[in-house]
């Protein structure tokens, strides 16, 4: 029996597993996908918003604001990559100035701090690669970039180290409601409950509706986005918006905290959940619309496109709090943008709605720091150097385009949580990500896991499920005429 | 039956014919094409190129070639002889894995030198 | 541990290999192969169909057994080589930063460097192809590496982008361990590989090669289901109303590849934007003196044959480097007229006979090559046929080259037959 469980290991999910294992509260998360980050926080913007955009008195503002300012302090404790590098909006019109000046008002009433409003020369000034059809910006360096998925795998690794048990591929099919528990159900076995946490995402409306509240529902809006090489990575330093729109921020153009370009994301609400494939029509719209704010990139750069869905609630506001119709279910529903950003508050604020709910007792050996794998590519050649004395793997690179040794690949697999797909090690090593696009690296990193995990060559898959790497042994000769 | 030389790069579109018993070849611009047309028509060569599983090596799998050209239609008996066939390490850089693969009279040679891993 | 060396070469695949071996050759003792698999032959290795050598052996090997030459004449000269060893920079002063699991850090102040890192596959996010990301897309080089050194199907029912060399050996090695390979598709209107392979690999197993074809979506979430196949126009674009869906579980990219020249930006190299690779004389020296390119990494090769031997080129001028000759004279270019899309070298800076390479723009029938040096035509040779995807060679003689010197320059360009006349 288990006090509280999370449904859904995206960032919201992990925040909340994080906050809680801060307590001596029997918690677990189940997960339907083969990793954590595998939904909509493993395919966004990767921007942590200062908070200008959201409306006010809304708790996407609430959260917005107060999240981003936890930034740094997830940085110093979970050791994840975030750089405030600023965010311009940028104004191509007389009416987009005014747009401006709306936002800054908002922000002001949000509670942002440091924002100005740029002449058009001024914003080039900072960003010389702007086009020069902007009139005007508003700066505000609050702004942040981040790793989404690496937040998730460092919030959950760090719950996991703290007590928290997670249960990957186990996608929740029932839940029911006995006497002052729940059970809930999933192909590997029954889960019972007092509490739960409903974080599932586009699916947080399905998960409601089982335990008996329909009071909301998710819309998936699918964003479409075209990865840059790191070489153009280094022709852009701020995030830059173009004036928000009904559908949200609209197409941005934004290094990533990894040194690549990001731009999009488009936005179409759609009706299938599991649909994230891109589209010709979405792709040429981000590569059109980028070329708006930065005229100069070079579609030749693309190392790769994708796309992600947002979970949009019916309320037009994120859901957060215990349901009125079912007590005991708690719900971190409809988390669009600026969910990233939010994050840090929302874990927060779950994990109250949660010791409002039982008595949450401090776990006197919470341990907040969280240890990353030491990384080859971001150290000085003196670490480098003691990094291989070590540990010789340290002295092998597999993924050439990343630079990521053996060493942190196999450190990867041996982690609090569990890795065992590519798309895993991909996510915590970035190996994969780079210009080949795992050409190099796949069989090698394969060959690892074989090794390390004793998981067989021909059972490894890219994303868990349906999807192994190979069919089949070559076993000599098998043509027929 | 028709067919592209690759003897140069002119690449001539030939024709080859057999009547009463005779092949003739038209298309051609020289003695090459008409040789490698009449070879393709009566008999066509191939060189089989694949790879097995090894233990114990270096290599986990040692590439083979018949080592010399065998005809088209063999290839598929060839091919089944290396069903689910595995060797061992060491093996040497041209050493015969197949004599007379398939009755063909062509040995299947190592292209690859395998060492042993000794652990 | 910081280490001297005469000649540096990075990379031991084939053009590594013919370059210390000719280094040794021109008298330079001091040489050490930088190779990061655990074998030398580079890309060969796994390269098993036969084909290589015809030219430089008069006879026809396979990938392993070309290399296996070059690489046992290597470890019989002693030239010092170490695997594993993998060059993570080198700045503009010749020092080479490379790791290596025994060796560590290892500093390598180098008199010259010949950079030999071949070249990479294009991937499918460069392409852009739109729809799911499942497992079972690959590039065809990498889906080699899994059948012949590891020793794995990357799928059963196979779909091939692209007509290259590569996409085509993979249909037939595929089909001949039982794979149904269901179409090559070449986006251009011509097949840019051999048309020996055309032959080999696809008439011979009635493997449909869709030319003016190319894959405008993936389907399959977790793996490959299908992918959608369009004919395009003349300007590569897909024509609406021509989709079909081809169930398939495995699709193979063969959509071009890229010189490996990470390195060589760093060491502020100036790079030739068409070939992807350094700007170099006739000596295959780069912009940066002492430092010289050759193989896939300059330019992306058709033949291995070419490869040696201009890998032979770069290392006579290195070695000439090493012992003091530097050259003072100054270099005229040499560039890419009608027809042509480019020329290597791009600049000369002597007066030796030397080899001219290039390729063509388009498939030509007839007509004449030419080389110009200020308007005059000073070599001139018939054409049966010029393809993008067969490299050609032009050799200019001492005399051309004056000419060329004194022109400032010279021009390679393809003239049709009734512009002769």
């Amino acid at each position: 029996m288990y006090d509280v469980i999370i449904i859904g290991a995206g960032v919201i999910g992990a925040a909340t597993a994080r906050e809680l294992s801060r307590f001596r509260l029997r918690t677990a998360v189940l997960e339907a996908k083969a990793d954590v980050a595998m939904g909509s926080s493993g395919a966004n913007s990767a921007i942590v918003h200062a908070g200008y955009d959201a409306t006010p008195g809304t708790a996407m503002a609430r959260t917005n604001v107060a999240g981003n300012r936890l930034y740094d302090t997830w940085r110093e404790e979970l050791n994840i990559p975030f750089t405030r590098n600023g965010s311009l909006v940028l104004a191509f019109s007389e009416e987009d100035m005014d747009t401006l000046e709306e936002l800054h008002r908002q922000g002001v009433q949000n509670g942002v701090e440091g924002q100005r409003i740029l002449s058009g020369e001024e914003a080039r000034g900072m960003e010389p690669a702007l086009s020069e059809d902007i009139i005007g910006a508003l700066y505000e360096p609050m702004g942040g970039i981040t790793s989404p998925y690496q937040v998730t795998v460092a919030l959950m690794e760090n719950a996991a180290h703290n007590g928290v048990d997670v249960y990957l591929e186990h996608p929740v099919t029932e839940i029911k409601k006995e006497e002052n528990a729940f059970i809930i159900q999933t192909p590997l076995g029954d889960f019972h409950t007092k509490l739960i946490v409903n974080c599932a995402g586009v699916q947080a409306d399905s998960i409601a509706r089982m335990a008996g509240d329909d009071s909301f529902s998710i819309i998936p809006r699918r964003g479409e986005y075209c990865l840059y090489d790191k070489r153009e990575g280094e022709d852009v330093a701020h995030t830059l918006f173009q004036p928000p729109g009904k559908m949200g921020k609209g197409i941005l153009v934004t290094p990533t905290v990894d040194g690549n370009l990001l731009t999009g994301p488009t936005a179409r609400d759609i009706e299938d959940k599991d649909d994230t494939a891109t589209t010709d029509i979405g792709i040429g719209e981000v590569l059109i619309k980028s070329a708006m704010s930065v005229p100069g990139l070079n579609r030749r750069g693309v190392i790769r496109t994708f796309a992600g869905l947002r979970a949009q609630a019916s309320t037009g506001d994120f859901i957060l709090g215990e349901s009125k119709a079912v007590p005991g279910l708690i719900h971190g529903a409809g988390i669009c943008s600026p969910g990233l950003s939010a994050a840090p508050a929302i874990g927060r604020e779950l994990a109250a709605e949660v010791c409002r709910l039982l008595p949450c007792a401090d776990k006197p050996d919470f341990d907040p720091v969280r240890e990353a794998i030491p990384n080859f590519r971001e150290s000085d050649w003196e670490t480098r150097e003691k990094l291989i004395r070590e540990d010789p793997r340290y002295g092998r690179i597999v993924c050439r385009c990343e630079s990521v040794t053996e060493a942190e690949i196999a450190a990867a697999l041996h982690r609090p949580l569990p890795a065992r797909t590519l798309d895993a090690i991909k996510r915590r090593t970035r190996a994969g990500m780079g210009r080949c696009q795992g050409g190099f690296c796949t069989p090698r990193i394969m060959e690892i896991i074989e090794r390390e995990l004793h998981i067989p060559i021909l059972e490894q898959t890219k994303k868990g499920g349906l999807s192994k790497i190979v069919t089949g042994r070559i076993k000599g000769g098998q043509f027929h005429d | 039956m028709k067919l592209t030389c690759i003897v140069c790069p002119r690449g001539c579109e030939m024709e080859v014919e057999k009547k009463n018993g005779q092949w003739t070849v038209t298309g051609n611009e020289c003695k090459r094409g008409e040789t490698y047309a009449l070879q393709e028509a009566r008999n066509p060569l191939r060189i089989l190129t694949t790879s097995l599983p090894v233990t114990g090596g270096d290599y986990e799998m040692v590439s083979v070639k018949t080592a010399q050209p065998i005809p088209k239609g063999m290839i598929s008996e060839a091919l089944k002889v290396l069903r689910d066939k595995t060797l061992a390490a060491p093996i040497e850089m041209g050493q015969t894995i197949v004599p007379d693969i398939a009755g063909t009279g062509v040995d299947l040679v190592a292209t690859r030198q395998v060492q042993s891993l000794d652990i | 541990m910081i280490k001297e060396v005469d000649i540096a070469v990075i990379g031991g695949g084939p053009a590594g290999l013919a370059a210390a071996l000719a280094a040794r050759e021109a008298g330079v003792e001091d040489i050490l192969i930088l190779e990061r698999e655990t074998h030398l032959g580079g890309i060969l290795n796994q390269c098993i169909h036969n084909g290589f050598g015809l030219h430089r052996f008069n006879e026809e090997l396979t990938g392993p057994e070309y290399a296996y030459r070059f690489a046992e004449k290597v470890k019989d000269a002693g030239i010092p080589y170490l695997t594993e060893a993998m060059v993570l920079s080198i700045t503009g002063d010749k020092m080479i930063y490379a790791i290596h699991p025994q060796e560590g850090l290892m500093h390598i102040r180098a008199g010259a460097i010949i950079l030999a890192m071949g070249c990479r596959e294009r991937p499918r996010g460069a392409i852009l192809i739109p729809g799911e990301r499942p497992s079972g897309v690959y590039t065809a080089g990498m889906a080699q590496k899994l059948t012949n050194m590891q020793g794995y199907m990357p799928g059963r029912e196979i779909v091939i982008l692209g007509s290259g060399d590569i996409g085509l050996i993979m249909a037939r090695r595929l089909t001949w361990e039982g794979a149904d390979v269901k179409m090559v598709c070449e986006i251009m209107p011509y097949s840019s590989g051999l048309a020996r392979n055309v032959h080999q690999c696809l008439h011979d197993y009635d493997i449909p090669l869709r030319l003016s074809h190319t894959v405008t979506a993936i389907h399959g979430r977790e793996r490959l289901e299908a992918v959608t196949v369009s004919e395009v126009d003349k300007n590569l674009k897909p024509i609406p109303g021509t989709e079909e869906v081809v169930p398939c579980d495995c699709l193979l990219l063969s959509v071009g590849l890229i010189p490996e020249n990470e390195l060589s930006h760093e060491i502020g190299i100036e790079m030739d934007p068409v070939t992807g690779g350094a700007l170099v004389d006739e000596g295959r020296q780069t912009s940066v003196p002492g430092v010289f390119a050759c193989g896939n990494v300059l330019h992306v090769h058709d033949l291995v044959d070419y490869v040696s031997e201009e890998a032979e080129i770069a290392a006579r001028s290195a070695a000439a480097y090493s012992k003091g000759k530097k050259e003072g004279k100054k270099a005229v270019p040499v560039s890419p007229g009608k027809g042509v899309r480019y020329v290597l070298p791009q600049r000369v800076a002597g007066t030796e006979p030397t080899e001219l390479y290039f390729r063509s723009r388009d498939v030509y029938r007839g007509g004449r090559v030419e080389v110009l040096a200020a308007d005059t035509v000073i070599k001139s040779r018939k054409v049966i046929k010029l393809a993008p995807g067969e490299m050609e060679r032009i050799r200019l003689s001492e005399n051309d080259l004056k000419a060329i010197h004194e022109a400032g320059g010279a021009e390679v360009r393809w003239v049709a037959e009734e512009e002769t006349k």
